[in-house]
């Protein structure tokens, strides 16, 4: 109820986004909007964040971010409302969940799997050295 | 005509490229004279077949012949010549004619060089002979840049204009002869696998040295070129947005490092014999699987590439030929080049070992957050982003790591180091690390604990170099080469801190006659004229950099309107002192003479830029070195101790 009331809400924007400039002047609402606008995906760039793109979608990404704001909805609640509205997509850092566990795993397994690899190599070279000692060191 | 002669051209660099290979392939057996001499006199044809096409291509876009259709597409008889002549590479078909010029190009110097034994180089320009007669068959059959247009089109469609500029008018080329580079690297390594037997495995790591080198000089200022053209043209201050087509670039940059590290040890004596042959293997796989993301469209969704997907497949039939086979030469030869590792586990050896593990994860982050999301969405059409915040938790750590080992691996000795001794003479660098933390934390604010970490890594490395520099008399190039490059690490490390933590920005809409400030600067805004380019319009804002009542200088950002292509570009402007830059792009006409101005204070942004130089004089110094010991023979005595 309380969401449909909010999407109400949002269907009546205009009259309710006049308030809500393009910059807080509250320089720590600022700061958190420029940091939240980060963190979203720019839907029909590359690879852009809100923040960075030019494309009209992504003003009203900004704008909608900030309306909510300033209802005093917390970031958390921003993303999870944009996340059921778009899907993951529009994170740019992807939630650790069933299908990203590999995602997010691969780089520290490799990293994990090399050093054993590194940590054999180095015990057989050492072996080798202490069978065949060399002549010159 | 010219396009016909163009075609003839390509159709006999393709016969000779099969001439070569097999001629190549042949030569590689004992007293096989005749094949080798016909595998270099097929590079050399096929190099001046394969410049004459591109030349007949350049002579199509300068003269604007708008009957071949790249030149339609592509071209416009408005645009300035350089313009004209960078729209060859500019699109897919003349970028992989480009391709196989630099493959050319590659082939000729490995021919010429004639390094490591005539076994071994006839055996690699057999390689790069199957390797180019696959490029220009793509090129023949799915790309070619001489197709005609009946009527030939009145003008042409004109060139995307975030690509009529002079950094990205450099950049390809630079970036290919970067990942090309690695297929003499490559090529090399394949050689040494068909020859076979264990000298020839330590001989090909000498052999290839110089083309590694020069690959790893190309890739790092493709790089760099490419990062400091998004940031001046992309209007965001941002200088690496970790977009899959940067990516491209940087995974064979990284498997590149890797193999410039792990083949000096295989040269000294023969220790990760067959990972150098994998790395040098793995580094033009990225490089080709880099190509196959950026052309095959597969990038901007999953589906366009599903929809033409005849170039992509026939990419993709030729990566899975070209890995697959060095691959399964590998694990058919490999077996019998079994390692001759023995070293201390406190070694020149370990710290290279170290280094590779450190690469290869940090390329392996790279790799996954690029292709997660494409076979996610593939396979079961689910959507996600990896963006920044990823690689900052994989990649920034994993790197981070590598660069506080880096001073170390130089100081200790081949086979057995003294760890004591290399940390006596790295005390002064561990000084200047400290300094450089204490001086962040006073100077710059707010205070980050990364951006402190960052500080201290970077005068841990830099001061180590300077040590090495001048400390060290009478050593080697190749001991300044690395001290440079290690250097220059630690520089870029300070511009990507400075940039990424301390950036400020303002974002003001101004009318004529007011003023702002960022940082410590203060603008005023001078109101804004129309001006007339020679394939665009430009509202171009003019805009006093105030130092006190007095103007210092003006700064002039514009935007641009280019109607042949029917986009926008913002042009930026930005003053640097060398330390800081001072940022601005103009924004929205909010009417009334009032404009948005973005305006951005990046300390020591210059310096990631810096950083790369100095690298890529440490890799041409080192180059240097390698080409001035040719005539020294190399034998097991004398090595470079690097």
């Amino acid at each position: 109820m309380k969401k449909i009331l909010f999407l109400l809400l949002l269907l009546a924007s205009p009259v309710l986004a006049a308030p809500v400039a393009d910059t807080f002047p509250d320089p720590v609402m600022e700061t958190r909007a420029r940091d939240l606008q980060r963190q979203l995906r720019c839907l029909v760039c590359q690879g852009e964040s809100i923040d960075e793109s030019r494309a009209p979608l992504a003003a009203e990404l900004r704008h909608l971010v900030r309306v909510q704001m300033a209802q005093g909805r917390s970031d958390q609640q921003i993303r999870a409302f944009l996340t059921a509205r778009y899907g993951n997509f529009i994170l740019m850092k992807p939630p650790l969940q069933g299908s990203t566990y590999f995602l997010w795993l691969a780089p520290f397994l490799v990293l994990i799997g090399a050093g054993a690899v590194a940590i054999s190599v180095i015990g057989r070279a050492r072996k080798a050295v202490a069978e065949n000692p060399p002549d010159l060191l | 005509m010219t396009g016909e002669l163009g075609q003839l051209a390509l159709c006999f660099a393709l016969a000779l490229s099969l001439v070569m290979a097999a001629g190549g392939l042949l030569g590689a057996r004992d007293n096989a004279l005749t094949a080798r001499r016909i595998a270099h006199g097929a590079t050399m044809g096929m190099l001046v077949f394969v410049v004459l096409a591109f030349g007949v291509l350049t002579y199509g876009f300068v003269v604007s012949d708008f009957s071949i259709a790249a030149v339609a597409s592509n071209s416009h008889t408005l645009k300035p010549l350089i313009y004209k002549i960078s729209g060859v590479w500019g699109n897919h078909e003349g970028s992989m004619l480009l391709w196989v010029l630099v493959l050319s190009f590659y082939a000729a110097l490995v021919a010429g060089l004639n390094r490591g034994g005539d076994h071994l180089t006839s055996a690699a320009l057999g390689v790069q002979g199957l390797l180019a007669a696959a490029f220009l068959l793509f090129i023949l059959f799915t790309s070619n840049p001489f197709l005609r247009l009946d009527p030939a089109p009145f003008e042409g469609a004109g060139l995307n204009p975030l690509l009529q500029d002079f950094g990205l008018a450099v950049h390809p080329p630079m970036l290919y002869a970067g990942y090309v580079g690695l297929s003499a690297s490559f090529s090399y390594a394949a050689a040494a696998l068909i020859v076979g037997g264990a000298a020839q495995s330590d001989s090909w790591a000498r052999a290839a040295r110089p083309f590694m080198l020069l690959a790893w000089i190309a890739l790092t200022c493709g790089i760099a070129l490419g990062s400091w053209w998004a940031y001046y043209e992309l209007g965001w201050g941002g200088f690496w947005f970790w977009d899959p087509v940067e990516n491209a670039s940087l995974m064979p940059w990284l498997v590149a490092t890797a193999l410039l590290h792990s083949a000096l040890a295989t040269e000294k004596s023969g220790a990760f014999r067959t990972w150098s042959l994998l790395l040098a293997i793995a580094g033009f796989s990225m490089s080709l699987i880099g190509t196959f993301l950026v052309r095959s469209g597969v990038l901007s969704s999953v589906h366009a590439f599903a929809s033409d997907p005849t170039r992509g497949f026939f990419i993709m039939v030729l990566i899975f030929c070209a890995i697959g086979g060095a691959l399964a030469l590998f694990a058919w030869r490999a077996p019998t080049l079994k390692g001759g590792e023995a070293f201390e586990p406190v070694s020149r050896e370990t710290t290279l070992l170290l280094n590779n593990v450190f690469l290869v994860a940090a390329c392996a982050a790279v790799f996954v957050g690029t292709l997660y999301p494409l076979t996610l969405d593939a396979i079961t059409g689910e959507k996600i982003s990896v963006g920044p915040p990823y690689y900052a938790a994989t990649f920034a750590p994993i790197f981070f790591a590598l660069l506080l080992l880096v001073p170390l691996g130089p100081r200790l000795g081949w086979r057995r180091g003294n760890l004591k001794d290399a940390m006596r003479t790295l005390y002064p660098a561990l000084g200047l690390a400290l300094v450089a933390a204490a001086l962040v934390l006073l100077v710059a604010s707010p205070r980050f604990l990364t951006g402190t970490c960052a500080f201290a890594v970077a005068g841990w490395l830099i001061g180590a170099s300077a040590i090495d520099l001048f400390k060290r008399k009478g050593a080697r190039a190749s001991a300044f080469a690395a001290a440079l490059a290690h250097a220059g690490l630690g520089v870029t490390l300070m511009g990507v801190a400075g940039t990424t933590l301390w950036r400020s920005e303002a974002l003001t809409v101004m009318g004529p006659g007011e003023t702002m400030t960022v940082g410590p600067y203060t603008l005023r805004f001078d109101g804004v004229t129309a001006e007339q380019g020679p394939n665009y319009r430009a509202s171009r804002a003019h805009i006093a950099l105030m130092d006190g009542a007095n103007v210092k200088t003006m700064m002039t950002p514009e935007q641009r309107i280019y109607p042949a292509e029917g986009q926008d570009t913002s042009d930026t402007a930005i003053h640097t002192t060398g330390f800081t830059d001072l940022y601005l792009a103009l924004g929205d006409d909010r009417g009334g003479g009032r404009w948005t101005l973005r305006a951005y204070v990046s300390p020591l942004a210059p310096f990631i830029w810096l950083g790369a130089l100095v690298m890529a004089a440490g890799g041409l110094l080192s180059l240097w070195g390698r080409l001035r010991l040719r005539s020294a023979v190399p034998s097991a005595a004398v090595q470079p101790a690097e």
